[in-house]
């Protein structure tokens, strides 16, 4: 075996070697020293991002159990940002007395499970996937349950490993399935014998079942809600970005190169899937009040868009896909890092507690409005054209239905989106949120997010940039 | 290229209105003037340059002076054929307005520093002249009908915001609302014309293939004619002049540069661009705009008969006016020099009429600032006063009235030589409403200068004669009053492009002069005195008619009647309650199923992770079976 293999899967090995730095120095040290702890890790991780930045080529290494894309670096590069960003918001929390010493773990248990993604995404065989997104979860239950001597947050934690442990046992039980009817888990091999047996269609289901927990499709769904409300606001905030953003591009790799035969069975059911999660998730933001469950509806109807990436199998919809997640990325923790903020000086999640914001906090306000507004996909903001191009894919791959009953819940949307505007703006309040000013690393992280939010939309480079990448079936 | 240069005729104006615009409040009132002024003062050099350059470069073999294109990029591609684009087109007509909103412009702007000074928002003032300046340049230099609409648009823009610039009173508002949403309407047959155009034509341009248009059949008198709505709206043709009048409400400089020479004449401009579609395929319209253009200038000539406020009478003038060049070129009854004599005629008089209408309109000004009052009640006896004003006024009075030699007699002759020409009637028409001109404008000068002075208001407030900033342009435009006319303007733009002598009809002139002389005599007999019993009598006797058209024939109740009456009550009241009722209903039904939907599925939502297990579970065999089924 060649051993030098190993420096080829440069994200992952510079990713590992952050993540045994970070450990280090967290055993290694203490009082006044751990002052540079965030700092320290969020110039490693940067610099993770920009030694990883270039696309590159084509990898196959190990015999085949790794195989990596041009397109998988982009995807990593785009989580590892989302993680940076998480990192930024994360640190008026880790600052406080409660959390402090807990700060090593956080980032620790976080890489770790951006390490899983990793894996998980450049896996050619169903085992190496397979640990893979176990590496992704089982230390991401850990994170939900970081309060842990928070009643929610334990609650939160507890339910979402039993949940991932059912849906990992699905999983299994449908690749095993793949493997008694082809005799082979390597990627490479399997499409050749799949013809949509009986056997096969159950392995399908039961292997999206699985990846459909991960992305929170319905009805795969129903453990995010509680787990969003109860986990820290910045684990929430990585849930519901890096760990989806992983799940979906790896069903779509997936589906397209490995269950490519079954082509009929699976965009049938993701047909399904996408109008219930999208009309579902919609449904059930309407009348939310706490803000993290509000978000977390949002997100799984944010799910339901993603996967139009993912029905046409193109192309087209790769690109899309990977610039929705980038566009998501941005909008998405935009509005958590006002959230998160926002909770930890006023301790308010609810939306009546956002009553008269504007009032006190106008630039936080107009923040939460862009980020709003992005997500609800209105023009020039980012969100507009990365619902654009995704319903582009959804409609060039011929599904119109699809893309018309996803244009009718933008409307829906558009109205939960607005309350909290309306919220911020209009409703007057007896007590809002008195005026506060952030501390650096979240003015870095709303900065960015912000930058994104405009840059992303008005910048048709980035988008054919990435389009240079993408491939289909 | 020769004329790359020209881009900064637009792109000055542009940055001085971006300039005083955003930073003007922090600037002197006299650094904002002075920028303001400086720009035009450098486009106005630019634009006589452009013409000498254009007009000296000598004709092209065909005879005609070729039009030059030194700017166009395409801007929105539709197809191959159909884009809009943005530029710079030069051609004898374009360049000859260049020179006219030039000339005008920086006059008003070297005016208005004696006659804005002190004003609350002088800045502004400046700001929105220099928006103006841009736009009616960019107007006029448009390469296709589509950049043409979108300066329109922004001359219309500009109008309502100088209209308004007393914000604080409410018939500013009231004007400005009412010059707006009227033309606005208007500009809606100017779209659909356009639409209708670039369908059929294929093109925006203003030179599209024959063969498009000969397809294209019935379809383009229509579009021109639509166009020609649009242009009836800005140039305040009958019934759609009611705006002109109210926008005097606005600074009287703006008045003399919008409402006098410049925006007002866009939709004379208009019918002159399209001139050599309209001869050849919708020569009928034409001639229908000629009859529209004599009603108006026959109503209007009779409402300023009787009006008592000094910049209504020179508003109804004005529509008057305008209503003559869109005869002259409703008249043409061919292409060539000779029936299409009307075309040059209406060009001229556009160019005669801009100078002595902005010099009326100064005028007017400068004895508004003098008697702080616009009624012919608070002058009189003014020429003591204001020897500069009245003089000027007075050659003011003479060139419109037309009395040669000042310019108003060589345009208006041509005008008439073309009516005869088409008909004898019209001809005749035209003649004797040209003889109103000269009396309504004698009556305007005798109350101002002479008359019955308002001793007791002179006497409290004594009038004087205008700072040099205000009277410097109006010697200056008397000066171009004089000589305009002598300018061998048929040399420089005509219908066909060739080279036209002016020659004078003896017979029209002189029935001309002799008709305007007529005029004059009688309104010296009736006006000139203190007493004034024969214009009290006909007052007296004609009471009604005096009364109706001191009332403008009741066109702005009568419009007030069909929008309030007719319009809101029979077709707005039904469709707001249908909106009301039927679709706003609908959709809060379809808000209150989501919302009576989302509280259904929250169901799902228990919080026992058991439930949620078997949902899982129960989801993925439901869509096994499906997939198995299908």
């Amino acid at each position: 075996m060649n051993y030098l293999q190993f420096f080829d899967m440069s994200a992952e090995v510079s990713l590992i070697a952050l993540i045994l730095i970070v450990f280090l120095y967290d055993l290694f040290t203490e009082g006044k020293e751990r002052r540079g702890f965030h700092a320290l890790t969020c110039v490693l991780l940067g610099l993770h991002i920009v030694l990883n930045v270039c696309p590159g080529e084509e990898t196959v290494l190990f015999g085949g159990m790794y195989q990596s894309y041009a397109m998988t670096n982009i995807m990593k590069t785009i989580l590892a940002i989302g993680t940076l960003l998480v990192f930024l918001q994360a640190k008026n929390w880790l600052r406080r007395d409660d959390t402090r010493h807990k700060e090593g773990e956080f980032y620790v248990l976080t890489l770790c499970t951006l390490l899983g993604m990793n894996f998980m995404m450049s896996a050619g065989h169903f085992l190496m996937f397979f640990i893979g997104l176990e590496l992704a979860s089982i230390p991401m239950a850990c994170l939900v349950a970081m309060d842990k001597f928070k009643h929610e947050s334990a609650e939160a934690g507890a339910k979402y490993i039993m949940n991932a442990m059912f849906s990992s046992g699905l999983m299994l039980y449908g690749i095993s399935f793949v493997y008694g009817t082809v005799g082979t888990l390597y990627f490479a091999d399997v499409p050749a014998a799949f013809h949509g047996t009986p056997m096969q269609i159950l392995a399908l289901v039961f292997f999206f079942a699985g990846l459909g927990f991960k992305l929170s499709l319905v009805p795969f769904h129903l453990w995010t809600a509680d787990t969003y409300q109860g986990a820290p606001t910045a684990v929430t905030s990585y849930l519901s970005v890096v760990s989806k953003g992983a799940a979906a591009f790896t069903l779509l790799v997936i589906l397209t190169k490995v269950f490519g035969p079954m082509v009929e069975q699976w965009q049938a059911l993701l047909y399904a899937v996408i109008i219930i999660t999208i009309t579902l998730g919609n449904l059930m933001a309407l009348k939310q009040q706490n803000l993290k469950r509000f978000m977390a509806f949002s997100s799984i109807s944010q799910a339901g868009y993603i996967m139009l990436g993912v029905i046409g199998g193109n192309d087209l919809g790769m690109t899309s896909l990977v610039f929705y997640v980038l566009v998501y990325v941005a909008a998405n923790l935009a509005a958590f890092t006002v959230i998160n903020v926002i909770e930890q000086k006023s301790g308010k999640v609810d939306m009546d507690g956002y009553n008269g914001l504007y009032q006190t906090n106008p630039k936080l306000s107009f923040l939460m409005t862009l980020a709003l507004f992005s997500l609800a996909g209105i023009p020039p903001f980012a969100g507009f054209f990365s619902k654009f191009f995704i319903f582009a894919a959804a409609f060039k791959a011929g599904f119109y239905l699809v893309v018309f009953i996803a244009l009718l819940n933008t409307i829906i949307s558009l109205y939960y989106y607005l309350r909290i505007v309306k919220a911020m703006y209009i409703t007057p309040s007896d007590a809002p949120i008195a005026a506060f000013r952030s501390d650096c690393s979240t003015k870095l992280s709303l900065a960015l997010c912000t930058a994104g939010i405009i840059a992303l939309g008005l910048v048709s480079a980035i988008y054919d940039g990435i389009h240079l990448y993408a491939f289909g079936m | 290229m020769e004329f790359n240069y020209t881009i900064l005729i637009l792109l000055l104006p542009m940055l001085s209105f971006l300039v005083l615009g955003l930073a003007g409040m922090r600037m002197k009132h006299k650094v904002a003037g002075a920028i303001g002024t400086t720009v035009l003062g450098i486009v106005a050099v630019l634009s006589y340059l452009t013409a000498y350059l254009y007009f000296g470069n000598g004709r092209s073999a065909d005879g005609t002076f070729a039009p030059q294109t030194p700017w166009n990029f395409e801007w929105l591609p539709f197809t191959t054929n159909l884009h809009i684009d943005m530029g710079i087109l030069l051609d004898p007509i374009s360049v000859m307005m260049l020179i006219v909103i030039s000339t005008v412009s920086l006059m008003v702007h070297i005016y208005s520093f004696g006659y804005m000074k002190g004003e609350v928002g002088f800045q502004r003032y400046y700001a929105f002249l220099s928006l103006f300046s841009f736009s009616m340049l960019g107007l006029v230099v448009a390469t296709n009908i589509f950049q043409m609409y979108v300066f329109w648009e922004l001359v219309g823009v500009s109008s309502y915001l100088l209209i308004g610039f007393y914000y604080t009173k409410p018939e500013a508002i009231a004007a400005s609302k009412k010059a707006f949403i009227v033309t606005r309407f208007a500009d809606l047959g100017f779209l659909i014309g356009i639409l209708i155009y670039g369908y059929y034509a294929g093109t925006f341009t203003f030179t599209p293939e024959t063969k498009m248009l000969v397809a294209a059949g019935g379809m383009i008198p229509w579009a021109l004619g639509l166009m020609f709505v649009g242009g009836a709206g800005k140039s305040a043709m009958f019934p759609l002049h009611i705006w002109l009048p109210d926008a005097m409400e606005g600074p009287t400089p703006v008045s003399a540069l919008i409402h006098a020479a410049t925006m007002v004449v866009a939709g004379v401009y208009l019918v002159a661009r399209m001139f050599p579609l309209f001869i050849v395929y919708a020569p009928d319209v034409l001639h229908w705009i000629a009859y529209l253009g004599v009603l108006t200038a026959f109503y209007a000539a009779a409402v300023a008969c009787v009006q008592t406020d000094i910049k209504r009478v020179l508003a109804f003038s004005t529509i008057s006016q305008i209503a003559f060049m869109v005869v002259a070129l409703g008249v043409c009854i061919g292409a060539d020099t000779h029936e299409g004599l009307g075309y040059m005629a209406g060009m001229f008089h556009l160019f005669t009429h801009a100078m002595f209408k902005a010099l009326l309109f100064l005028g007017a000004g400068a004895i508004i600032h003098a008697v702080h009052s616009n009624e012919m009640s608070a002058m009189g006896g003014l020429r003591k006063y204001m020897p500069i004003t009245h003089i000027t006024f007075l050659i003011a009075c003479l060139a419109i009235a037309g009395i040669p030699p000042f310019s108003g007699f060589f345009s208006k002759d041509e005008i008439l030589a073309a009516c005869f020409q088409f008909s004898p009637v019209v001809g005749w028409m035209m003649s004797i409403i040209a003889g109103m001109t000269a009396f309504y404008m004698f009556r305007l000068y005798y109350g101002i200068f002479w008359g019955k002075e308002n001793k007791e208001l002179h006497a409290h407030h004594t009038p004087h004669e205008a700072p040099v900033s205000m009277s410097f342009p109006l010697i200056f435009l008397a000066a171009v009053t004089c000589v305009a006319g002598f300018i061998p303007f048929g040399n420089f733009v005509s219908s066909n492009g060739q080279s036209y002598d002016i020659h004078l009809n003896a017979q029209v002139a002189i029935t001309s002069v002799c008709i305007a002389i007529v005029a004059i005599v009688l309104a010296t007999i009736m006006y000139l005195k203190e007493q004034q019993p024969i214009a009290d009598r006909l007052a007296a006797t004609f009471k009604t008619l005096h009364q109706a058209a001191y009332r403008r024939f009741y066109m702005d109740e009568i419009w007030m009647f069909v929008t309030k009456k007719i319009i809101f009550r029979c077709i707005s009241t039904p469709l707001a309650w249908w909106d009301r009722h039927v679709i706003d209903q609908f959709f809060n039904f379809t808000a209150w199923s989501a919302q009576a939907s989302a509280d259904e599925v929250r169901g799902m939502q228990s919080g026992r992770i058991q439930s949620y297990c078997i949902w899982f579970l129960v989801g993925a065999l439901v869509f096994t079976l499906m997939l198995l089924l299908i």
